[in-house]
């Protein structure tokens, strides 16, 4: 299974989890863990998720969910696990 | 599992430190598009490059989308085009015409820079060696995106001398062709001495002999996260100096060795090497003068410097190593002026010169590199300079280049502007003294001796 990185990076509001955890379950995508943190004053969250049973392919998502993040004042990125199991794993 | 704040140092290096891969260079061997008629060799090489490189500027970008991280350039690589045009150039224009066909091959598939319009001479030159040398100033002010290098020298075979003194001529004819973009051509022309075979950055990346049919080497950058950790250790010693850029450069190249495989995989073509060279821009905080003055030099210049690029050079190589599978091409500090805005500074500022700038070239790759100097520069004195270095090359047993713009028109007190990646460079000062007669003399400087190392 490969796994992406999902990431949210912004001022704190209500709502973000929701409409980032809402968006990901219409598209069938299932998170695995979730954790957060707030760096220097700024929310920071991370989702573990699976994307294998995802209709979209990867861009699509990538895409979508950077687009979500516009709207609620946030910056959304989606990565592969790959490039943090690279650089932090021996 | 990765944790949040593993995600969030790599995300911080790539957003805020300037973590980047420099290029993911595609080489490309043309060595079965020799052909002795001109017509038909220059659709031989465009069909080769176009079909082996159509889908590298496509999948650079999918990588780039699937870790987030930006993969700056797109580069091709090819075999020295001295090798190829041999049987089938006659003329400067000959050369110049294969020129104008890399060019467009490049522009198709839309790669920025295009490497190997190259001859490799370090003990004697062909017929065709000489010509395609010829036709550089030419070949450059033709083309946009072809790139230029020629081996002068290695520790195996001596400096050709001659060729050294031609092509302070050659840097100076290409400077006035190309005059009116502030002499462009110089910044797309390099002299080795140890020219690697497996270099993907400009302008000194050629395919060499020793290569396969294709290759990718990716070469990594990030001074600015090297910075920024020894931000963080201010005032410690030397060895927590050391073990911080030796964990960073870890870091930094396994990124490097990720995008790479996975180049090698989506374009099926073998992976070749990472090199591990720090590669500044002219982007604020992505410079190596930067890391310098964290080490805690006022500026770089100052006495201590030279030792500092030593340490930094190797402790780079030392993380580096055991993060990617095979390390190559030039891996090291590279310390151009035009490319660093900490460097430009240094000039500017009087800190650093072009003899300071040499004795550090003793200790990091590559040499002296994108460095501005009058106009009215003689042919022989940059020969002089090229014959300075190629010399620190030959006997350290290490690469070392020149990469010198002759500002056709300027003088000390100006200064050069390329824009982009290149940058602007003030004119520096150069010894003005005259060695017109030493590299007159023709022939070739011998190889070193190997042994009686004391």
């Amino acid at each position: 299974m490969k796994k992406t990185i999902i990431t949210v990076v912004g001022k704190d509001t209500v709502g973000i989890i929701a409409k980032v955890c809402t968006y990901l379950a219409n598209n069938r995508v299932n998170i695995l863990d979730i954790s957060q943190t707030i760096v220097q004053e700024y929310f920071n969250m991370m989702m573990i998720a699976d994307l294998s049973a995802a209709e979209k392919p990867f861009d699509t998502i990538a895409d979508e969910l950077a687009q979500i993040g516009e709207e609620i004042g946030v910056i959304v990125k989606c990565q592969r696990e790959e490039i943090f199991d690279s650089m932090h794993r021996i | 599992m990765i944790n949040i704040h593993e995600v969030v140092e790599t995300n911080e290096m790539i957003e805020k430190e300037n973590l980047d891969v420099r290029t993911i260079t595609l080489g490309i061997s043309l060595l079965d598009c020799i052909d002795s008629d001109l017509e038909r060799c220059r659709e031989k090489i465009s069909e080769r490059i176009i079909s082996r490189a159509k889908d590298l500027v496509r999948t650079g970008r999918e990588i780039e989308k699937k870790y987030a991280i930006p993969i700056v350039n797109k580069r091709i690589s090819v075999t020295p085009m001295s090798l190829i045009g041999a049987a089938c150039c006659k003329s400067i224009e000959d050369y110049v015409e294969l020129a104008r066909t890399l060019d467009n091959a490049a522009k198709t598939v839309g790669v920025n820079f295009l490497g190997g319009f190259s001859a490799m001479v370090s003990k004697g030159m062909t017929s065709s060696d000489e010509l395609l040398i010829r036709s550089i100033p030419a070949a450059l002010a033709a083309t946009d995106r072809v790139c230029s290098s020629v081996n002068l020298a290695s520790t195996r075979t001596g400096i050709n001398m001659d060729a050294v003194a031609l092509m302070g001529k050659i840097i100076k004819e290409t400077a006035e062709a190309t005059a009116d973009k502030d002499s462009l051509g110089c910044a797309k022309l390099v002299v080795f001495c140890n020219a690697p075979d497996d270099n993907p950055f400009m302008a000194g990346a050629f395919h060499g002999i020793t290569e396969a049919d294709a290759i990718i080497n990716v070469g990594v950058s990030g001074p600015g996260v090297v910075k920024t950790a020894l931000e963080s250790v201010r005032g410690e010693n030397f060895e927590v100096l050391c073990e911080t850029i030796k964990k960073t450069a870890f870091k930094v190249t396994r990124v490097g060795q990720l995008v790479a495989r996975e180049a090698s995989r989506m374009l099926d073509v073998p992976f070749g090497i990472v090199d591990l060279s720090l590669a500044p821009t002219p982007a604020v905080g992505d410079s190596v003068a930067d890391i310098l003055k964290a080490m805690g030099l006022e500026q770089p210049g100052a006495p201590g410097t030279t030792a500092a690029l030593a340490l930094l050079n190797d402790q780079v190589k030392k993380g580096g190593v055991m993060a990617s599978s095979y390390v190559g091409g030039l891996s090291g500090a590279f310390i151009p002026v035009s490319e660093d805005q900490g460097m430009i500074e240094a000039v500017e500022c009087g800190a650093l010169t072009l003899e300071k700038l040499e004795a550090m070239t003793c200790v990091c790759s590559v040499g002296l590199d994108m460095i501005a100097i009058p106009g009215d520069t003689p042919a022989s004195t940059i020969s002089g300079i090229i014959a300075d270095e190629m010399a620190l090359g030959m006997v350290n047993q290490k690469t070392t280049a020149v990469r010198l713009i002759p500002a056709a028109g300027k003088s000390v007190g100006d200064r050069v502007e390329f824009g982009g990646l290149l940058g602007y460079a003030p004119i520096m000062p150069v010894n003005t003294f005259s060695c017109g007669e030493f590299v007159s003399r023709g022939g070739r400087i011998p190889a070193p001796i190997h042994s009686f190392k004391n």
